[in-house]
């Protein structure tokens, strides 16, 4: 393959579910990859073969089957330092999800940092798992949640972000990366530099970002980074938090149990090192090998053409929406400045409507608030249409999109 | 499909509503809403001598979450309790002629009958609990 050109045709033999029929009839026109992606043949075979072949627990015991089972593990853990460029290994810690990830850090971060009277900075643009966790630390610690808004296009308001930061109080920045609504890709950067000039450690939620473009930790120099792995080809069950060594390091454990300890007595217990300390119990040994897969097929690709492809889907995309009488778009109209995924409405076709639509034809589109209840205000709906794109799709698939909106409009009368 | 589940009927009950709105009082008001796809419905009744005397119903969601409220008000107004006690699942899907909804939509059709379930509980706690526990039991809406 030429790096930098991505062929979806080819790509798309690697993924059986593909190739299965919708109805009985249709051919599945998957595009609901925010919310999952599908799995390549290769990370659905890694599974088989870790059960079939290496099954044991890991880190304690001294056979050749064990030593097996913790090296891939471990290797795992390496492919993803690399895969974001993290300095150490050591930074990268294992969760089930972006959703544990937070919580893991607003429980061992926030509990021991966040006092009476800080500020928590979080966006209108956040998912529910990036609003929530810090709710329930403001909560407890008496400390205040406060939001930076966006304008109607969908982009985050960089001067109401200086204002705020201005105003002082400010302890902890977490901050979505990429909308999984609008698809707008915030200016993190200036945002973490900004932040830092203040002292303030900022968190940021790469569950849309990672798995789409090119992301370097050290280049941003972000503090904290989450994602999973099922959205970027890998299985479910499988969560990253990255952080900086010497923030984890003065962290305390989320979870007590095996595998984080050191040593145990009756009263007392010294941890294990990062990263392990915050890796209580049996991890999802499996899962993990396989995202370790899923890492290496996307290397094989190039996030740069993973990145380009989507840009000139979303373009294309875009293109043809504009051009259907009353659909509104929701979030930037400028492909570069965002990520494939797009919400919609059409008419007063209620989105759950139209998925059902979209369903007799085969096509997996999202419909709801896509946990994003705080956005969904702030834009004054209920609920969007949302398609979102990855390696697999095509224009085919968006030229399908089209059609069935046109045949949804007939269905309504619109 | 889709044909067949947005008739003329469903979408006329989506657009035109009947008995929207609220009552001036009522003697029940119940909210619910659906946490999958975000479909809302308020109930309000306005109940005498056993007799449903006037119903009227606020929401928004989906067509058929809409037009099955919609038309769900226009089959109890009037009715007296007994009628409303003994309505299940299958009487609404009948009524708004959809017997063919998967898992996920089927909720969206029956939330105004658990709104109006709940409503019936409501206002059999205080004067008739065993009544209320019998609803209870009976209403699959839990």
């Amino acid at each position: 393959m030429q790096k930098g050109i991505l062929d979806s045709h080819t790509i798309r033999d690697d993924f059986p579910i593909l190739k299965r029929k919708i109805g009985g009839k249709n051919n599945f026109v998957y595009l609901d990859n925010a919310a999952t992606t599908q799995k390549p043949l290769a990370v659905i075979n890694s599974i088989t073969n870790y059960y079939t072949n290496m099954n044991s627990n890991i880190h304690r015991a001294v056979y050749e089957v064990a030593e097996e089972s913790t090296r891939a593990y471990e290797r795992t853990r390496e492919m993803v330092a690399r895969f974001i460029n993290a300095k150490h290994v050591e930074e990268i810690i294992f969760t089930r999800n972006t959703t544990e990830s937070i919580n893991l850090l607003s429980y061992s971060w926030g509990r021991k940092n966040i006092k009476a009277g800080d500020k928590i900075l979080i966006t209108e643009l956040e998912h529910h798992s990036n609003i929530v966790p810090w709710q329930v630390l403001a909560k407890e610690t008496n400390s205040k949640l406060c939001y930076l808004n966006i304008n109607d296009e969908g982009y985050l308001n960089l001067d109401n972000f200086f204002h705020e930061l201005e105003g002082g109080g400010i302890r902890l920045i977490s901050i979505s990366h990429m909308s999984n609504v609008l698809g707008t890709i915030v200016p993190i950067k200036t945002i973490i530099r900004a932040a830092h000039e203040k002292g303030i450690p900022v968190i940021v939620d790469g569950a849309q970002s990672v798995p789409h473009m090119p992301v370097d930790v050290q280049d941003l120099d972000c503090d904290f980074l989450a994602f999973s792995a099922h959205k970027m080809l890998g299985p479910t069950g499988v969560g990253v938090l990255y952080g900086k060594r010497e923030l984890i390091e003065r962290m305390d454990p989320f979870m007590g149990g095996g595998d984080m300890i050191k040593e145990v007595f009756k009263n007392y217990t010294h941890y294990n090192d990062i990263p392990y300390k915050f890796e209580a119990g049996t991890p999802n040994i499996a899962d993990v090998v396989g995202f370790g897969v899923a890492i290496e097929y996307l290397e094989n690709i190039g996030m740069e053409a993973v990145r380009q492809h989507e840009i000139d889907l979303t373009e294309y995309a875009l293109e043809l929406l504009t051009s259907i009488p009353q659909l509104k778009i929701y979030g930037p109209l400028v492909a570069i400045d965002r990520g494939g995924v797009i919400s919609f409405n059409i008419g007063d076709i209620h989105p759950h409507d139209l998925a059902t639509i979209m369903n007799d034809h085969g096509i997996a589109i999202r419909s709801g608030h896509h946990c994003a209840q705080v956005l969904m205000e702030r834009l004054s709906v209920s609920a969007t249409s949302r398609a979102s794109f990855y390696i697999y799709n095509t224009k085919d698939d968006i030229d399908q999109l089209i059609n069935v909106l046109d045949e949804a409009r007939r269905i309504f009368r619109l | 499909m889709s044909d067949d589940i947005y008739r003329e009927i469903i979408l006329d009950h989506y657009r035109n509503p009947r008995n929207k709105g609220k009552l001036a009082i009522a003697d029940v008001s119940v909210h619910d809403s659906n946490p999958l796809c975000g479909d809302e419905i308020d109930m309000h009744l306005k109940i005498d001598s056993n007799t449903i005397q006037d119903v009227k119903f606020e929401g928004r969601g989906c067509a058929i979450s809409q037009a099955s409220a919609s038309m769900l008000t226009e089959m109890v107004m009037g009715k007296d309790l007994e009628f409303i006690k003994e309505l299940k699942k299958e009487d609404i899907l009948e009524n708004i002629g959809l017997t063919n909804l998967g898992p996920a939509r089927i909720k969206c059709a029956l939330l105004s009958l658990k709104v109006l379930k709940v409503g019936m509980i409501k206002y059999y706690t205080d004067k008739d609990p065993v009544s209320a526990e019998k609803i209870k039991g009976e209403s699959q809406i839990y």
